[in-house]
């Protein structure tokens, strides 16, 4: 059983990584607006300003 | 295409839809030799939007035709909305409607981003809102908002009463919730499948994956279990029972239960069991939150374009734009032509009114010098100057809208199924709960720490599970259909009161008409001479006009066209306005009239009334075959409503009805056992739609008529509401189905449970397969949705 000693702290700590991100994406907003992000995704989006500086 | 070759090869539309030819900037239906653009709103956005270098939009555009044609010239004053920022930049918030696709959203950011003072424009596609923050100062705020009004979007300002401020927090709590659960689930059944498989564990080793489960189990119930506890907790304050409870009391029972058996290392511990409850109900949640929060924040859209300024009058002659809560009693305001009256008021002079919303009548009515104005009426003549005599908060709204309140308090006594099946099934079930380990215990004469497995056993698998996701799942899915359909369900009971509905109250003008005047169709007009006068027309906001213009849409705008305030327009020799402004001597009827003349030749009458709408009378049909009983109850006169009910086949009809009339009319109903639906868009109708067991209201009724309703149709077309009837009482059935096969579930499981036959393993398997079944009945409430 010295396998656990590894593999459950193991997956302890990656099921652990995947919550804190989960909860830095739910606190940065990402999940307030779903459609936008879906299409947002395809917009060229040149930095307008810049470039006629 | 005559037009594409006289122009230059630059400028042909790199849009499709161009060979049939459309607008190309918004996309309707061109008459033949129209040019390339509608109007010129659109060619002015059209050329704004090449201007930028922005023509990529018109490939990637999803938008319907007409939605983006630019309004004729935005009132709103929008620097009053700037908030300062600490950083001492400005910003304004903004609720744009016509945003439905990802090119509008990157046409509208991109335009602002081009603003050299602009640091930031953003816009949300599923709240419709645009947040843009600019170095410099508040007046800034009107050229903005009119750049995003000139490419063709309705901007309106963004008003806390879009949404609840709160709502945001609330819905961020229970997705965090649902990923706590959802992680916690997971890994505590990582820690249990282990322990259910390895029957050739050592005591030892089970022992450390009991406290395993525990570690992460205690925290997730804890955290994650919260939206339950706290609505569980609001019920047992309220004297109430409800299937939040259940669900509290299952998830801590057994997780009390399993930290005992850690304890004392039994067999199995459930945490499992706990922690995917809490997950499977809260991703229902969430989703059923998402579903309506969509549909409120289309009600908000509609409402906050209605909102907006009022024009004061300073001392100094000139007027300035100003939220109507900050107009005090004495001061003077101008209204403009087609403007709602937004507070109770006198003029200093005779004035025209149509008081369609406050009355229910469709002839627009003179008022008299001094004579009360009431907020609400829209100003049908040209502009004039009003004396307000009550402040917003004092004013008949303000009253109507506390009088709204109060009824809403009556009608937050429905109980809903769920809640029904809630105070059958908590007795019951911690009942056997508590006899099983009575029983086990004294009867039997096991350890008491033994004796709560099977009772807690019993908890888990009656399943509040199915029962608590059975009705939210067919609200889901049955409100997601409707909105598509554009039916808007604002309230959470909604769609059960909208099934139990038996007997439907309509209200004529706005409900069963368009509520504004619509050109009567007359063969006699020759169509070039409709095509002159509504090129004319353009040029004027008069209702009258705007109608004429609606009846030929394809006529051009002209240039040189005067405005008479109160008289008409001029052109030459060319006149559009009332009788007497053409020469006319002789009256011509009562009615909406406008004439036009050519000098020298006979006069052409256009005549308009407020006409039914298109699919009225095959809506009142639906409803009848429904088996609603219908009638009619207008405040318009007797000759208008009867004509009206005769048309659509209504049945019984009473003109006349004012406000009270209404309400005592529903009120009578409810006291006979019936259950009246009311549909009705006026301020008028406000106090009946709030006293009725389920309210409706058309997506261009008044505010306060929106916000008095449980379901706000959006589409245009009046056959939507038998639609949703007929969705709603497929909901309700599938509900009703959901329940009766949980409990029916239960018979099987609760017996194996109170023997003492059930494992973790088996519970997990109970719970999972009677949601699942429960999810995909619940998914047919959906289909079938034609029409």
């Amino acid at each position: 059983m010295n396998a656990l000693v590894f593999l459950v702290p193991a997956a302890l700590v990656l099921g652990l990584l995947g919550l804190a991100l989960f909860l830095w994406t739910l606190k940065s907003r990402q999940y307030d607006d779903l459609d936008g992000a879906a299409s947002r995704i395809l917009f060229d989006d040149i930095p307008r300003k810049d470039q006629s500086r | 295409m005559t037009v594409a070759a006289g122009l230059p090869e630059g400028l042909a539309p790199g849009q499709a839809g161009f060979s049939r030819a459309t607008c190309a900037h918004c996309g309707t239906a061109l008459a033949p030799g129209q040019g390339e653009f509608c109007c010129t709103g659109c060619s002015g956005a059209h050329a704004l939007v090449r201007g930028l270098g922005l023509d990529a939009f018109y490939r990637r555009q999803e938008t319907a035709a007409g939605t983006l044609r630019p309004p004729e010239s935005v009132s709103t004053d929008f620097a009053p909305h700037a908030v300062p920022q600490r950083d001492g930049t400005m910003q304004l918030e903004l609720m744009v409607s016509g945003l439905t696709c990802g090119a509008c959203v990157w046409l509208v950011e991109q335009a602002l981003a081009a603003e050299p003072d602009v640091l930031k424009a953003r816009a949300s596609l599923s709240a419709r809102r645009l947040t843009i923050a600019w170095r410099g100062d508040a007046a800034r705020a009107r050229d903005l908002a009119g750049l995003v009004a000139r490419l063709g979007f309705k901007v309106a300002p963004w008003s806390p009463a879009c949404l609840r401020a709160t709502e945001d927090a609330e819905g961020r709590a229970l997705i965090r919730a649902l990923g706590v659960a959802a992680f916690g689930s997971m890994n505590v059944m990582l820690v249990s499948v282990a322990v259910w498989v390895g029957s050739d564990m050592e005591p030892a080793t089970r022992h450390m994956m009991h406290w395993l489960a525990a570690l992460i189990g205690l925290p997730t119930v804890l955290v994650a279990g919260m939206p339950f506890y706290r609505s569980a907790w609001d019920a047992i304050r309220a004297g109430r029972v409800n299937m939040d409870l259940a669900v509290s009391i299952g998830v801590i029972a057994t997780t009390l239960m399993s930290l005992s058996e850690t304890l004392r290392n039994g067999d199995y511990t459930w945490f499992d069991g706990a922690t995917s409850l809490l997950a499977l109900l809260l991703a229902g949640r969430v989703l059923d939150r998402g579903m309506r929060r969509k549909a409120r924040q289309a009600v908000a859209e509609l409402l906050a374009l209605q909102e907006g300024t009022v024009a004061l009058r300073l001392a100094d002659g000139t007027t300035r734009g100003v939220p109507a809560e900050s107009v005090r009693a004495g001061d003077v305001l101008l209204v403009a032509a087609g403007e709602r009256l937004r507070l109770d008021g006198t003029a200093e002079e005779a004035v025209t009114l149509d008081t369609s919303a406050t009355t229910g009548e469709s002839l627009p009515r003179e008022m008299a010098q001094g004579e009360a104005l009431p907020a609400g009426a829209v100003n049908m003549g040209p502009a004039f100057l009003m004396t307000v005599t009550a402040a917003a908060r004092d004013g008949s709204l303000a009253q109507l809208g506390r009088l709204l309140e109060r009824a809403e308090g009556a009608r937050g006594r429905f109980v809903s199924i769920a809640d029904k099946a809630a105070r059958l099934y908590v007795p019951v079930v911690h009942v056997i709960a508590l006899a099983t380990f009575l029983g086990w215990w004294l009867g039997v004469g096991v350890a008491w720490q033994a004796a709560l497995v099977p009772a807690v056993a019993a908890l888990i698998v009656t399943c509040p599970c199915g029962l608590a996701i059975a009705v939210p799942a067919v609200q889901v899915a049955a409100v997601g259909a409707l909105f598509r359909k554009g039916v808007l369900v604002a309230s959470p009971t909604a769609l059960e009161r909208l099934a139990t509905a038996d007997h439907a109250v309509l209200d004529k003008t706005g409900t069963l008409t368009e509520g504004r005047p619509e050109l009567i169709e007359d063969e006699t007009i020759d169509p070039e001479l409709l095509r002159e006068a509504a090129a004319m027309a353009r040029a004027s906001r008069h209702p009258l006009a705007q109608a004429l213009v609606r009846a030929c849409p394809e006529a051009p705008a002209l240039s040189g066209v005067r405005e008479i305030p109160g008289k008409g327009l001029v052109r030459g020799s060319l006149r559009l306005g009332s009788p007497a402004f053409c020469g006319m001597c002789d009256d011509p009827g009562s009615g909406m009239v406008l004439v036009y003349c050519v000098a020298g030749e006979a006069p052409v009458v256009f005549r308009f009334a407020d006409r039914l709408r298109g699919d009225a009378g095959e809506a009142v049909q639906a409803l009848q075959a429904l088996g609603l009983e219908t009638e009619l109850l207008s405040g318009d006169g007797a000759g208008a409503v009867e004509a009206a009910a005769a048309a659509t086949g209504i049945g019984p009809w009473q003109a006349r009805a004012t406000p009270a009339d209404k309400a005592h009319r529903i009120e009578s109903l409810r006291a006979d056992g019936r259950h009246p639906l009311m549909v009705g868009d006026g301020i008028n109708d406000a106090a009946a739609l709030s006293l009725a067991h389920v309210s409706v209201s058309p997506g261009s009724g008044t505010d306060l008529a929106q916000a008095a309703s449980d379901v706000v149709l959006r589409a245009e077309r009046l056959t939507v509401l038998p639609l949703a009837i007929r969705v709603a009482r497929r909901a309700q059935r599938l509900a009703q189905q959901n329940i009766a096969f949980s409990l029916a579930y239960n018979v099987v499981a609760v017996p194996l449970a109170v023997l003492g036959f059930v494992t973790p393993l088996i519970a997990a398997v109970v719970m999972a397969s009677s949601s699942i079944i429960v999810i995909l009945n619940a998914l047919r409430a959906g289909k079938e949705v034609g029409a």
